[in-house]
């Protein structure tokens, strides 16, 4: 019995390699695919609308403001000079200096003993009555003072500090994106904090000390062509406070500027230096902050070797969101339209199985390839190859276009590297290609269209919109997004979670929980399982 | 038409499928309005700007997913099944057919949406006081007595039969249920996706004025109703035209095409 089972197998096998393998069963599936009118047109529509809609996206993004005398203007002709930082992004570069030259190495000390700071008050309480938007006490979790050496007083030029921050402790910071974790803890008159800086050709050093005399290296920075001559000394900086109220149907931000104080002693600058008398600069405007800054002492003072320096602004990467004080777009943006892209890809990819089996056409397809695991593979392949393909036209046109138009309309697209971008316009194409394999695998698995679509549709797209629309609170939403099919959408996040900026770090505003490659692989082990899912019940069940 | 009427009754309540989805469109509304109101709080000393009687209402959101799914298939299956031609043999009359299909479908979504907003109500009125939105500190209890909160129930009753509506007549136009399906999905989520990319205060207000489910749900406002783009029931009535003019493309298809 068991051998007669066998030899039928073996036939089954044989007729299957003779039919000419799985080379002819890809190419009969994609004949399948491309001559039913209706899916083509499906898919055509679905690159149409998914670069469409983000064009329209981008394109409507309109900034306005007002010139020196009045006359209303639009688009770039808004926009205050733009710094970009060593590495090409787009940077905040804003803080009061006090600085003198330093030629060749050299090393900067100080002593840091109070760190204060104010804030805009946006809960409507008044804390100074008639002064305008009134701040009150407290500093930002970001607020830094300490020491810097950097390159040159213009904004965007290399640098590398020691700070005391409002929250974070002492860090070592350099070139923007950088960031190093010193001693913790707040500073205070019984708490005081040492910092150093040292230079040594391209390199700067920067140590921290809680007495004075046991010094720890916290990090090293190599600023590459650093040149000889370059600024040392003081600052303090404090980032705008950033509120937001969530509600249902949308984060409301709001915003203020902030300003912190520091206070130093004990500093001293050994190696070729101006002599020792500090200049103060705010660098970008980043003086004393706003209100306060009226009828308030002025930004640097210093008196027997104490000096007071109280800045606001930030010295860290722009990132898209309420935190920052241009009008950002990333480059993910024009791709807006992806999402109606998925849908109508999911809608064809589903029918391209279930199809099979509404017309009895599947009984055809299993006695011609026995093997069904095999179609079902070359149903996922060329599903998912034609989805790729797809989806990198539509990526490249809509990001191709998309980026220059919201550029000419004044809006800051933050620049990515090129790696990233391609990253970003493969991985859209990966999405909607492994979207494609999901819903492939749940027509087999269901063999029910309206079936298939809807939970290919309500897993890949709802998830997003759940947590974009806030209709849970923001851990729920993130773990949605890590959890279900929609982490994919991961794969077009361009700007980085900076540690070392607040800002709103919502799905919405294009952050999500896990890095792009990690939710691409959420995508891929649904896909997976919509497969060995589908594998089991097509060969379990009969046609 | 009574035959008509009553044929389309038997047709939907003799098979499991639409009763399912109905219980689904009451469980899905009510669980997903419970969750939003039970994962929303106003800790004491804040102004939470929250509008108590929409966040009640979440759960339309996610049961109109169900409800179109509903009202596609109730003319998609017959088109999959070749059913449609026994149908159009017995009732030659093919817009007496697709009336009472109309109304059938209206009428049972009607049913099964009041049963889910009561529920979703219920849930509001229950959870929310004891979230912080207490009468005492300005948030109307969620009650039907209200007249704004009677307002946006009934309305989104009658929200979630426009969406039917607006479904059968897409499902008529297009024939078949995965396409349908995938079509009315997306006007319902796109359009709020897409409000979200928008920088354009201009395009903005009238996506929010003129898209099915940003001007439709409008009816779910009591707070802040000045800043809406579009009256309650104007919004209302962009979405009737939605409907209308689905339902009337859907007529011609099924008039002037073969079956």
């Amino acid at each position: 019995m068991s051998t007669d089972t066998m030899s039928v197998r073996g036939a089954a096998a044989d007729a299957s390699t003779r039919g000419g393998g799985f080379g002819p069963l890809l190419r009969s599936e994609w004949t399948k695919f491309r001559t039913v009118r209706g899916w083509v047109i499906g898919m055509i529509v679905a690159g149409v609308l998914t670069v469409f809609v983000g064009l329209f996206a981008a394109g409507n993004s309109n900034i306005g403001c007002q010139s020196a005398n009045g006359a209303p203007r639009t688009g770039r002709a808004c926009l205050p000079y733009i710094p970009h930082g060593p590495g090409g992004e787009v940077v905040t570069d804003s803080f009061n200096f006090a600085h003198q030259t330093l030629t060749g190495d050299g090393t900067i000390t100080a002593r840091v003993t109070s760190f204060t700071g104010e804030h805009a008050n946006l809960n409507g309480q008044p804390v100074r009555a008639g002064s305008g938007p009134d701040m009150q006490p407290g500093l930002m979790p970001w607020s830094k003072a300490g020491l810097i050496i950097k390159q040159s007083l213009h904004q965007g030029s290399a640098y590398a500090a020691m700070m005391v921050t409002g929250r974070n402790g002492v860090r070592m910071q350099s070139n923007y994106t950088s960031d190093t974790a010193g001693l913790p803890g707040m500073v205070s008159a019984a708490h005081p904090r040492w910092l150093r800086l040292t230079r040594s050709g391209d390199t700067i050093t920067g140590y921290d000390s809680a007495d004075g005399t046991h010094w720890t290296e916290v990090g090293t920075a190599r600023l590459a062509g650093l040149p000889a001559t370059v600024q040392a000394g003081m600052f303090a900086t404090s980032p705008n406070y950033v509120f937001t109220s969530r509600s249902f149907g949308g984060n409301s931000n709001q915003g203020g500027p902030s300003q912190a104080t520091g206070v130093f002693d004990d500093v001293r600058v050994t190696g070729t230096s101006a002599g020792g008398t500090w200049a103060d600069a705010a660098v970008g405007g980043g003086g004393p902050a706003g209100p306060a800054a009226r009828g308030r002492a002025a930004g640097f003072t210093g008196a027997g070797g104490t000096y007071t320096l109280t800045g606001s602004g930030d010295i860290a990467p722009e990132v898209p969101g309420p935190a920052g004080t241009l009008p950002t777009a990333t480059v993910e943006q024009s791709l807006a339209g992806v999402f109606i892209g998925l849908i109508a890809i999911v809608v064809v990819a589903a029918m391209f199985f279930t199809a099979e089996y509404r017309r009895g056409l599947i009984r055809t397809t299993l006695a011609a390839t026995p093997r069904r695991g095999q179609v079902l593979a070359a149903k996922a392949i060329v599903a998912g190859a034609a989805a790729f393909a797809l989806g990198l036209v539509a990526a490249v046109v809509a990001i191709g276009v998309g980026v220059p138009m919201e550029s000419s309309k004044g809006q800051v697209v933050l620049p990515v590297s090129g790696l990233t971008e391609v990253r970003v316009v493969a991985g859209t194409a990966a999405l909607l290609a492994v979207a494609a394999v999901f819903a492939v695998a749940l027509g087999a698995a269901l063999r029910r269209s309206a079936a298939a679509i809807t939970l290919a549709v309500v897993t890949v797209v709802m998830p997003f919109l759940l947590t974009a629309l806030n209709v849970f609170p923001a851990g729920v939403g993130a773990w949605l997004l890590r959890l279900t099919p929609a982490a994919g959408l991961a794969i077009q996040q361009s700007i980085p979670r900076y540690p070392q900026v607040t800002t709103v770090y919502s799905p919405a505003g294009g952050y999500y929980p896990l890095p792009p490659f990690a939710g691409l692989a959420v995508l891929c082990a649904w896909a997976a399982a919509a497969l060995a899912l589908a594998y089991v019940l097509l060969r379990r069940r009969d046609a | 038409m009574s035959t008509a009427l009553h044929a389309e009754w038997t047709k939907l309540r003799t098979i499991s499928g639409p009763a399912w989805l109905l219980l689904g469109v009451v469980l899905l509304t009510a669980a997903v309005s419970a969750a939003a109101a039970g994962a929303t709080s106003c800790p004491a000393g804040l102004d939470c700007p929250v509008d108590t009687t929409k966040l009640s209402l979440t759960g339309i959101q996610f049961g109109q997913a169900v409800v179109a799914i509903l009202a596609v298939l109730t003319i998609g299956n017959e088109y999959s099944t070749g059913l449609i031609r026994v149908t159009f043999t017995a009732l030659p009359r093919r817009l007496e057919v697709y009336a009472a299909k109309a109304v059938i479908i209206a009428g049972v979504v009607l049913a099964a949406g009041a049963v889910a907003v009561l529920g979703s109500v219920l849930a509001g009125h229950l959870i929310l006081p004891g979230h912080g939105f207490t009468a005492a500190r300005g948030y109307p209890t969620v009650t039907l007595a209200y007249g704004p909160t009677l307002r946006a129930a009934g309305g989104s009753v009658l929200y979630l039969a426009l969406i039917a509506l607006l479904s059968l007549g897409v499902a008529a136009m297009l024939r078949d249920s995965a396409v349908s399906i995938g079509a009315v999905l997306a006007v319902l989520y796109l359009f709020p996706i897409v409000l979200a990319f928008v920088g354009n205060a201009t395009w903005r207000h009238r996506l929010e004025r003129w898209t099915p489910t940003n001007a439709g749900l409008a009816i779910q406002a009591t707070t802040g109703l000045r800043n809406l783009a579009i009256s309650p029931w104007a919004g209302l009535g962009v979405l009737a035209i939605w409907a209308g003019v689905a339902l009337l493309a859907g007529a011609l298809v099924l008039r002037t095409r073969d079956a």
